[in-house]
């Protein structure tokens, strides 16, 4: 039987970090009291109309534009209609033939549309199992209920699981730099939706889907989809056909359970809403949202590895933290001669390492160790003048209290030791004569003995002694 | 006491604000009368005026009938349903606060049909109101009770609304002044909402200039309704008496089913026209003989979804609910909902459904569409398209209730200029006698503008109205001059 390929698309909810809910005046929140941000609007009494937010429309059109989508001149909402108790109008204002946003790519991705709709309320279900079925009593609390969202959708252009959530993690990045949501999964101002699909490879045609429902965090989005996956090609394999299904995956068992069957699925009965007239951005509104985009991740990984030269990994890692981002690029710029590449390992790497011995939370915008301070350090190291291992110690002295590292090298001694007074040659001499086994190992042939006479010199040396060196004197004196 | 009540709007703003009337004295004469109300054309009435200061504005302590369908703070609202029973909602309709703000006043709350959803107000979960021309009578619907308190003199004047006819079809089948204002005129913040694209907030009034005055009053962009526009020019009290330069369209529509008595008082009314020099002419409206078939798919489709929130979770009745939540919502909609609702409910849902809605909603759209289009090129030619407003003349009480058709069917001549958003005004212009024989009833005569066109729909309404002299005509078996039939 051919290999079975993975056919993975998207369906991510963002909630929109505006001030006020979708078409009411009440103010977002979390975590309050339950029910007070509600109005009669949120509550669907009679007679009430909804008055779209400005702010989560501008907001949409920072999203699509940073998604690359096509903006469209004019679009409507529509209600989508069904029997719930945390959808109180019993419909959702909600998009549906005309998105605000249509096609777009984000990295390899294509992005499918973007639209916007409201949230709904949330449901408490009281009892043992937390689920409707077999609840004592189900509470509704209304404060999330309206919350602007922007549904994005994908293409089934994903791959393989790490994939999907390496590519989320790209996204959430994106619309975190945007300013306009708190993309947090936990807090479910972040949702992904994974819709999983196998072929044998090399077919074009798309296999039965099923749709994994809310997982909250891109380790479980990852699982989920690779559980499923699993499910899916066992069936296949096995000669059987994937069922159209809703599914939850449970984190805790890694148990994949059906919400509802395709028989199940609901008739939303769209039509456009008769309460709201159509969204036409004008020109100004696009403009000022294009122009209010920072240099986003994609954009900067680009830049970083074709211009800075930073592998792949490097620069997602720093693509991914703007403030990072941007303390990097004043290193670089203070920090003349130095690569780039061995500049990103000292700030993501060791400066990093530094700042979490320390319990430091840092704000780049205000940053512990200045980008002068850190070029200046990162120069000495690349002169030879101190070892890799002594930047680190006076990363943690500049960490701990700041101050200019040519004076902490000075101060602490933590110059290097060169080859040329004989003291380091010396220092590897008594090395090599009180560990006469190793010695005879590596005269043997054993290069890993190495490490054992390498250590007791960097012992002796506090670690002052260039590694490169050391190795050198040893193989020079034991005669290799 | 007699006289000050038969002061229309106008005159008793203009006593009042020259305090030649005294405004305490005037709302407590309509008060008691409004009490006494025999036709069940209220479902609440105001204990006392909201405040006894504040006459300044054009309605300046004038007390106004509301329909219930308006949602007024702390005072009971139903819509005319049982599932609103006891509901009291936490805030107020903007045509109500508009016609507060002009100085006017909540006199009561006036008995519909469920939802707006009827032409004879026997629909209302709380009884159907009586004709005060002939108490054996329906008034029409669904602002049924709104015609016939200002019809019955309980009330000066009356708010409505007009989804298909709602407004124009009771007053004409009650001998009143019916407007249904341009849609987006009016702010539909507050109004119970029965087919959102149709609905419109209008009034029902003795006469012309009253109309005018609370179009004024209620006229306006919203910022709480997103599809509000106002009239941008405003509304100024009617003048005119002469009809002359104005041209009048005769659609040929299907003259079946319209009673003979309704079809000679249109003539005439014609005849009227020419002579105060407006002219006559034919115009083509071929879509609008599928006005029935598409607002009966639009406007049930619309209602389903817009009835939804009536679920029992969180205000009006709840029934059930001691299985699940799904027999919770089954019982108390069964319980709540009237048979008509019901039906419209079902036939809305069906229209929307997949696989269904090209061939019902879709098709009702495109109709919607040509309808629109088609009154725009009548209006290349002519200022106004004229109809009878009703086929018929008030007909008894049962007569069509286990016909929905033929209960549909008296919308005919209303629905076209709803779908099209146009605005229509419907003035009583004469009485005649049902088919079936018995006393004469009076005749509604309809008049539709382009959109935004009231002030001129208006002023020829006023010169027409001077002309037919219908209240003087009509003299004492007027109901407000005590004329009623028991």
């Amino acid at each position: 039987m051919a290999e079975l390929e993975a056919v993975i698309g998207l369906e991510i909810h963002v909630q929109l970090a505006t001030r006020t809910k979708m078409f009411c005046g009440c103010e977002l929140s979390f975590g309050d009291a339950p029910n007070v941000h509600t109005c009669p609007i949120c509550l669907a009494h009679p007679g009430v109309l909804p008055v779209p937010n400005e702010e989560a429309i501008r907001y949409a059109l920072k999203i699509g534009l940073a998604l690359d989508c096509e903006i469209a001149p004019r679009s409507i909402f529509h209600r989508k209609n069904y029997f719930y108790p945390d959808n109180p109008k019993a419909y959702q204002i909600s998009q549906y033939d005309i998105p605000i946003c249509g096609p777009g790519k984000l990295g390899d991705i294509r992005i499918t549309r973007a639209h916007l709709e409201e949230d709904a309320a949330k449901t408490i279900h009281a009892g043992a199992s937390g689920r409707i079925h077999g609840s004592t009593a189900s509470l509704v609390d209304f404060n999330r209920g309206g919350t602007p969202l922007v549904e994005i959708v994908t293409e089934p252009d994903l791959r393989g699981a790490a994939e999907a959530a390496e590519w989320a993690r790209l996204l959430r990045e994106t619309v975190r730099q945007l300013d306009v949501s708190n993309v947090n999964m936990e807090e479910g101002s972040l949702r992904v939706d994974a819709n999983v699909s196998v072929r044998p490879l090399g077919s074009e045609e798309l296999g039965t889907k099923t749709e994994l429902k809310n997982m909250n965090s891109f380790r479980f989005l990852q699982r989920g989809i690779e559980a499923e996956l699993e499910r899916q090609r066992g069936i296949v394999e096995a000669g059987g056909t994937v069922e159209q299904e809703t599914l939850h995956f449970d984190p805790a068992s890694g148990e994949l359970t059906s919400l509802r069957s395709k028989e199940e699925a609901h008739d939303y009965r769209y039509f456009p809403e008769p309460d709201l007239v159509a969204i036409v951005p004008t020109e100004a509104m696009i403009a000022a949202a294009r122009e209010s985009l920072p240099e986003l991740p994609a954009a900067r990984i680009v830049r970083y590895e074709s211009e800075l030269g930073l592998d792949a990994a490097q620069a997602r890692l720093l693509a991914a933290d703007r403030e990072q981002a941007a303390y990097f690029e004043q290193v670089v710029a203070a920090a003349a001669g130095a690569e780039p590449r061995v500049i990103a390992n000292w700030v993501t790497g060791d400066l990093t390492a530094a700042l979490r011995a320390a319990e430091k939370e840092e704000d780049y915008s205000a940053p512990t160790v200045s980008a002068a301070a850190m070029a200046e350090l990162i120069g000495l190291a690349q002169a030879k003048t101190i070892s890799h291992g002594s930047g680190r110690k006076v990363l943690t002295v500049l960490v701990a209290e700041g101050g200019d590292p040519k004076a902490i090298v000075e101060r602490e001694g933590l110059a290097q030791m060169g080859g040329d007074d004989g003291e380091l040659a010396g220092i590897v001499a008594a090395a090599i004569e009180a560990d006469p086994a190793a010695a005879e190992q590596i005269r043997s042939g054993n290069g890993k003995a190495v490490g054992a006479i390498v250590g007791t010199v960097m012992r002796e040396t506090k670690g002052r002694a260039d590694g490169g060196e050391v190795n050198r004197l040893i193989r020079e004196q034991l005669g290799l | 006491m007699a006289g000050m009540l038969e002061l229309t709007v106008a005159e008793a703003a203009a006593e009042i604000a020259a305090t030649e009337l005294s405004a305490a004295e005037y709302f407590a004469a309509w008060r008691e009368a409004a009490a006494a109300d025999e036709l069940n054309a209220y479902l609440w009435t105001a204990p006392e005026p909201e405040r006894h200061e504040d006459l300044e504005g054009p309605l300046g302590g004038v007390p106004i009938a509301v329909k219930d369908i308006f949602v007024t703070e702390g005072v009971p609202t139903t819509a005319g349903s049982r599932i609103l029973e006891g509901y009291l909602p936490p805030y107020t309709a903007s045509a109500v606060k508009r016609m507060r703000e002009a100085g006017g006043r909540v006199l009561g709350k006036t008995n519909m049909d469920e939802f707006a959803m009827g032409s004879s107000n026997e629909n209302s979960a709380y009884g159907p109101v009586l004709n005060p021309w002939d108490r054996g009578r329906v008034p029409g619907g669904s602002s049924g009770g709104s015609a016939a308190a200002v019809a019955g003199g309980l009330a000066p004047a009356a708010l409505g609304t007009d989804t298909g006819g709602s407004i124009r079809q009771p007053a004409s089948l009650c001998g009143i002044v019916g407007l249904k204002p341009t849609y987006g005129a009016v702010s539909r913040y507050g109004m119970i909402a029965f087919a959102s694209s149709l609905d419109q907030c209008g009034s029902l009034t003795r006469d012309v200039t009253d109309a005018a005055l609370l179009l004024a009053a209620l006229q306006g962009k919203d910022l709480c309704d997103s599809t509000s526009v106002g009239i941008e020019a405003g509304i100024g009290a009617p003048s005119r008496e002469d009809l002359s330069g104005l041209r009048f369209g005769v659609p040929q529509l299907t003259e079946e089913g319209v009673e003979a008595g309704v079809r000679e008082v249109f003539e005439a009314t014609l005849r009227r026209i020419e002579q105060l020099g407006g002219e006559i002419a034919e115009v083509e409206l071929p879509s609008s003989e599928l006005g029935i078939s598409a607002y009966y798919v639009l406007a049930p489709a619309e209602a389903s979804s817009n009835l939804a929130r009536y679920d029992g979770v969180r205000y009006g009745i709840r029934r059930g609910g001691d299985a699940d939540l799904l027999e919770m919502y089954e019982t108390t909609r069964a319980e709540g909902f009237g048979a008509e609702v019901k039906r419209r409910i079902m036939l809305g849902t069906y229209a929307l459904s997949s696989g269904y809605y090209e061939a019902y909603y879709g098709q009702a759209q495109k109709v919607r569409t040509r309808i629109a289009e088609d009154f725009e090129k009548a209006f290349a030619a002519v200022d106004f398209v004229v109809t009878p407003t009703s086929p018929s003349v008030a007909f008894e009480l049962g007569a069509k209730t286990a016909d929905p058709l033929a209960m549909y069917m008296n919308d005919f001549f209303t629905v076209p200029m709803s779908l099209a958003g146009i605005p229509a005004i419907s003035i009583p212009a004469g009485l005649a006698a049902p088919d079936g024989g018995g006393g004469e009833l009076p005749v509604g005569f309809q008049i539709a503008a382009p959109a935004f066109g009231e002030q001129k729909l208006l002023e020829a309404a006023h010169a027409l109205e001077g002309a037919l002299g219908f209240a003087a005509a009509a003299g004492d078996a007027a109901p407000w001059r005590g004329g009623a039939r028991g």
